[in-house]
């Protein structure tokens, strides 16, 4: 795991990353990658991914319409906001 | 009478008779709590409403109207968990600030149980960790030895239920979180069967894998709550529509033409001489109730540390995106809205979740998506059918839970790899979506607690519950309790 | 650049379609799919991203998109899978989209519909179900989010790279438009944005077998600007080549006021956004039966009813093509012709009066102040010579004005035409004494004058009198 393939995760990761930190995950994250080679020793061929465990009965919902929250409890937790508008710096 | 030597099913029972106030008992368990919590660190924070929520309880029995299954039992809430109009931090300096407006399923059930919430525990950031060290609101102690580690990432839930600050405990279980802990704090603690309980309203770590489920004293005091807080929910559609049993009422001690699977693979590990010593013991109190050991393979279990730490930081690197800084939680200085995003998560977020995100981003990125996170889907199908042959020629299986018993605090923190190590015996489990429990089974020459794990098929809780409490009824009978009582 | 370069060129379009779907809720919460409600009014602990919140897919959503696949002759899968789709930006609350990815619920299925007089087919790849993100605007130096948009459901009717001109795309997109609203599963309001176009846009060589790199075409609200943005860009590509230019791939928006495209800021790395199945949710099952059933109940679609007005009506294939353009016009079409029995005055009245006065007032068929039955009662009150055919365009003007039937108009205003010989010849009479000398003019042999007399008469009976026994009774009258 060479520092700029990690420096890429780590934007597609939207983490700031300083040197050291990359550093140490570069060493960290290498080792753990390596131990994960030993799923190469199993026989896979044919094998359908599992995503869901255990066999859940089909579930979906009715159009019908529920309250929603209000929009006070909606802003109640926002950093910033204008109005009823969440606000963030802007979009470059 | 002191109330605080009741049962959880003793104190539910007194409470809906009238015989005890549902107030009395929440003012006893949190002047208690709040005093040993300087110590243990078990709570980030305590319900300041504790006690209009049992007013009302107390309001239900004079009504004649039955408060329900938990009557006025005080009942610890791991953070992980939104409680409406309550902090909610998931040990995390992401949400330190967070109040939900609204309540996750599983806590809205208890209260509807007479259940009253005590507070908020302590846990590993997110959920993430073994020991309880990756949290931002400090480590939790372990009762029974104060520089040991409460186990994790529900270390606080357990600490709480093995101090007696409340009388049961809800937490989650991913890779191990409910079992270790309960394991390392001498306490009953179960993982329900993936799809059992309701996980809407708690935060997502992993989720393929996450479960919540109770921790309690006795085995049948922690089936009252996994009763409580089970079935279908129609706010998540991974919960299965099966019918919740009574569990604690059908519990049966008889073990006749009951078979016990010993897992083979799992004693192949280096395991510490004391914890096998108590395993091959609860072999035999099986044994000696009926039952019949048998033993098993489980040919894919010796790869299940690789599957789950590529599915488990692969869904959550994706699960963990919402906390951006935009709608809630902690936003950085920024100019732009990048910046917003990268320092926001840089600064909110500990080292031990952004490895886990890095790992996860890394496995589902393009060009390592097919080798890594598809290869780690495909081994855990691997696993599960292991596990669906074996039953076939067993009820259930008995192992260890961990290697030794709770380790030094700051034993193992610096080593990512060797801590990720120490879930060999949990993950299998969460991986093929089985029940499984920890229940107490004796200690080590130094007083520390060791359990055992029980893992049954989907859906087959009582089976392992039944031999819970048979284990349970044959052992600590001289009622150990942790120093700090 | 010179069209000799030009022609030496065939473009490839390809249109991806994203329809917002006309559900009471949204695709993975119950908050209501509402346009225009307060900032966040329509917001909840899931369509916002709020820790612990999961989805739960709404069975409407699921309908409306097989019905949508059926009718656009695709296969239906059984079985289908979400997969999340991360990227980061301010309007997708939870870092990801829940869509599909390789598992889509529609696959394989083809539109047609007619370029000028040829009829194309276009390939449907895939139709797949996906949520809406919510709507950022920027303001100052800041930019502001509203969530009701989040999780609204949408359908994405990806076409084959089929289209050859830009004419074709935008009579692609008018098709489909057209066919969702037919099966009621979207109001294809450009506009509004409930039906969103993206075009991708090659060009390569006549004859050659590779395709040009494609370039996506975004933020387009009209079929008009579809057209033009198409235009402009296979042109710019053109240019760029014949120039020694490679062509990026890229995303491009469209700049109405100056008609040209122009690209997005590119990051510099490609999005990789990190598909995998969505574990919240399992696979989408839509079961045979369910299939029939909703196939059953497909209304008559765009295509079937215009050959349909063609076969039955005898309507001539243009009048047909507007007509059948929107469901509601062609239901119209169709009470009006049933009642009054003549279709093709029905067609007539209703292309070039009717629409003239809709379209004047910016109106819908939906909200003509003129129905349908008052329509036919016109139609019916001409055939049967109540009215003539000149006066029946002022009983339309008040029937447009008042929504008043047209035998309620004409008895008030006294319009109705006079037949009867007796009062003909009286008013005949009248203008022959009033006009000696024109009368004499043309008993000496001036034809011309005729149409003065008639229009004499016309005058005098306010119009009312019937033209053919006018022209009847004056010329046997000034015969004599």
């Amino acid at each position: 795991m060479k520092k700029e393939e990690l420096r890429h995760i780590a934007t597609l990761a939207r983490l700031e990353m300083e040197d050291e930190e990359l550093e140490l995950f570069s060493e960290q994250l290498s080792q753990i990658i390596q131990y994960f080679g030993e799923l190469k020793k199993l026989d896979t061929e044919g094998v359908e991914p599992l995503v869901t465990p255990t066999e859940i009965e089909y579930w979906m919902r009715e159009d019908v319409v529920h309250d929603s929250l209000s929009t006070e409890d909606v802003l109640r937790n926002a950093p910033d906001k204008r109005g009823h508008l969440f606000k963030v710096p802007p979009v470059v | 009478m002191d109330l605080l030597k009741l049962s959880l099913s003793e104190t539910a029972e007194k409470v809906r008779k009238g015989e005890i106030k549902a107030v009395d008992v929440t003012k006893a368990y949190l002047e208690r709590s709040k005093s040993l919590n300087k110590e243990l660190n078990a709570y980030i924070s305590f319900n300041e409403k504790a006690l209009i929520a049992a007013e009302k309880v107390d309001q239900m029995v004079a009504n004649k109207k039955d408060p329900g299954l938990l009557a006025g039992c005080p009942i610890a809430i791991k953070d992980l968990l939104c409680t409406k109009d309550l902090a909610s931090t998931a040990g995390s300096k992401v949400l330190k600030n967070f109040i939900p407006p609204y309540s996750a399923t599983v806590v809205e059930r208890l209260e509807a149980q007479g259940a009253v919430i005590l507070g908020k525990t302590n846990l590993d950031e997110f959920a993430m960790g073994s020991s309880n060290e990756t949290s931002a609101f400090g480590s939790v102690k372990n009762p029974w030895d104060v520089t040991r580690v409460p186990g994790g990432s529900s270390g606080g839930s357990a600490a709480a239920v093995a101090a007696k600050m409340g009388l049961g405990a809800i937490a989650t279980d991913t890779g191990g979180s409910i079992r270790q802990p309960a394991n390392f704090c001498g306490i009953v603690g179960i993982k329900p069967t993936y799809g059992r309980v309701s996980r809407y309203g708690i935060v997502s770590y992993a989720s393929s894998l996450d479960q919540a489920g109770p921790m309690g004293v006795t085995v049948e005091d922690t089936a009252l709550i996994l009763e409580s807080i089970s079935g279908h929910d129609p706010r998540d559609s991974t919960t299965s529509q099966k019918k919740v049993p009574q569990w604690a009422k059908n519990l049966k001690g008889d073990l006749r033409g009951v078979v016990v699977g010993k897992p083979k693979e799992y004693f192949e590990k280096e395991i510490d001489s004391e914890v096998q010593k108590i395993i091959d013991e609860s072999f035999e109190i099986l044994k000696s109730q009926g039952a019949t050991i048998k033993d098993v393979t489980l040919p894919t279990a010796p790869y299940a540390i690789s599957i789950y730490y590529l599915v488990a930081p692969s869904e959550a690197s994706s699960n963990l995106a919402r906390y951006d800084g935009v709608r809630y939680g902690h936003r950085a200085e920024s100019k732009n809205i990048e910046e917003l995003y990268m320092k926001s998560r840089a600064e909110g977020f500990g080292r031990e979740v952004k490895r886990r995100i890095m790992l996860g981003t890394f496995a589902l990125s393009s060009g390592y998506y097919d080798a890594y996170y598809i290869k780690a889907c495909k081994a855990r199908r691997l696993l599960l059918q292991d596990f669906m042959k074996a039953f076939q020629g067993c009820d259930f299986m008995l192992s260890p839970v961990t290697t030794t018993a709770a380790f030094k605090i700051g034993g193992r923190i610096k080593d990512p790899l060797a801590m990720y190590l120490n879930d060999v015996f949990t993950t299998p489990t969460n991986l093929a979506g089985l029940p499984g429990m920890s229940v107490p089974a004796g200690f080590t020459k130094e007083g520390l607690p060791v359990g055992v794990q029980l893992t049954a098929p989907h859906f087959e809780e009582q089976r392992i519950l039944n031999a819970a409490q048979v284990i349970e009824k044959h052992t600590n009978k001289e009622k150990r309790k942790p120093n700090v009582y | 650049m010179s069209t000799e370069a030009h022609s030496q060129y065939e473009a490839v379009i390809g249109l991806e379609i994203h329809a917002q779907l006309l559900t009471e809720t949204k695709m993975f919460c119950t908050c209501a799919n509402a346009f225009g409600s307060g900032d966040n009014a329509n917001t909840c602990p899931t369509c916002l991203g709020m820790p612990g919140a999961l989805p739960v897919l709404n069975k409407k959503a699921v309908e409306f998109s097989v019905r949508t696949g059926l009718a656009l002759n695709c296969q239906i899968e059984e079985t289908s899978v979400f997969a999340r789709k991360n990227y980061f930006y301010p309007d997708l609350p939870k870092g990801y989209q829940i869509s599909q990815y390789d598992q889509p619920l529609c696959k394989e299925g083809f539109v047609e519909f007619f370029l000028g007089e040829e009829k194309k087919r276009v390939r449907i790849e895939r139709a797949h179900m996906e949520e809406d993100a919510g709507k950022s605007q920027h303001q100052d130096q800041d930019t502001l989010v509203n969530y009701n948009r989040s999780s609204v459901p949408l359908l994405e009717i990806v076409s084959g790279p089929d289209m050859r001109s830009a004419k074709e795309a935008a009579e692609y997109a008018r098709a489909v438009r057209s066919i969702l609203q037919y099966i009621g599963v979207c109001d294809g309001n450009l506009e509004e944005g409930s039906m969103r176009c993206d075009c991708n846009v090659s060009v390569r060589k006549w004859g050659a077998e590779k395709l040009g790199t494609k370039v996506e075409l975004k933020n387009i609200n009209s079929f008009r600007f579809i057209e033009k943005a198409i235009e402009y860009e296979i042109e710019r590509q053109i240019d760029a080549i014949e120039s020694g230019e490679k062509i990026i791939q890229e995303t491009r928006l469209y700049d109405s006021d100056k008609n040209r495209t122009f690209s997005m800021r590119t990051k510099e790395e490609a999005q990789d956004y990190r598909y995998f199945p969505e574990p919240d949710l399992l696979p989408v099952r839509v079961s045979p039966m369910w299939i029939e059933d909703i196939k059953s109940h497909l209304p008559e679609l765009p295509l079937q009813r215009f050959e349909r007005f063609v076969r039955e009506y005898g309507l001539p294939e243009y009048d047909s093509q507007i007509l059948t353009q929107s469901k509601d016009m062609a239901g119209y079409f169709e009470v009006v012709a049933k009642v009054s029995k003549n279709p093709k005055a029905s067609s007539n009245w209703i292309m070039v009066e009717l629409l003239r006065c809709l379209n004047e007032e910016k109106k819908e068929i939906v909200d003509s102040p003129v129905s349908s039955q008052n329509m036919a009662e016109l139609i019916a009150s001409i055939d049967s010579g109540k009215i003539s055919g000149k006066i029946a365009k002022t009983v339309f003007e008040e029937m447009y004005k008042t929504s008043e039937a047209p035998e309620k108009i004409i008895k008030e205003k006294g319009l109705a035409q006079v037949s009867d010989s007796g009062s003909i010849e009286k008013w005949i009479d009248q203008i022959i004494e009033s006009n000696p000398g024109q009368v004499s003019q043309y008993r000496s042999g001036k034809d011309k004058l005729f149409g003065f007399f008639v229009g004499q008469v016309m005058k005098v009976s306010k119009g009312q009198a019937n033209p053919e026994l006018v022209n009847e009774l004056l010329l046997k009258k000034l015969k004599e």
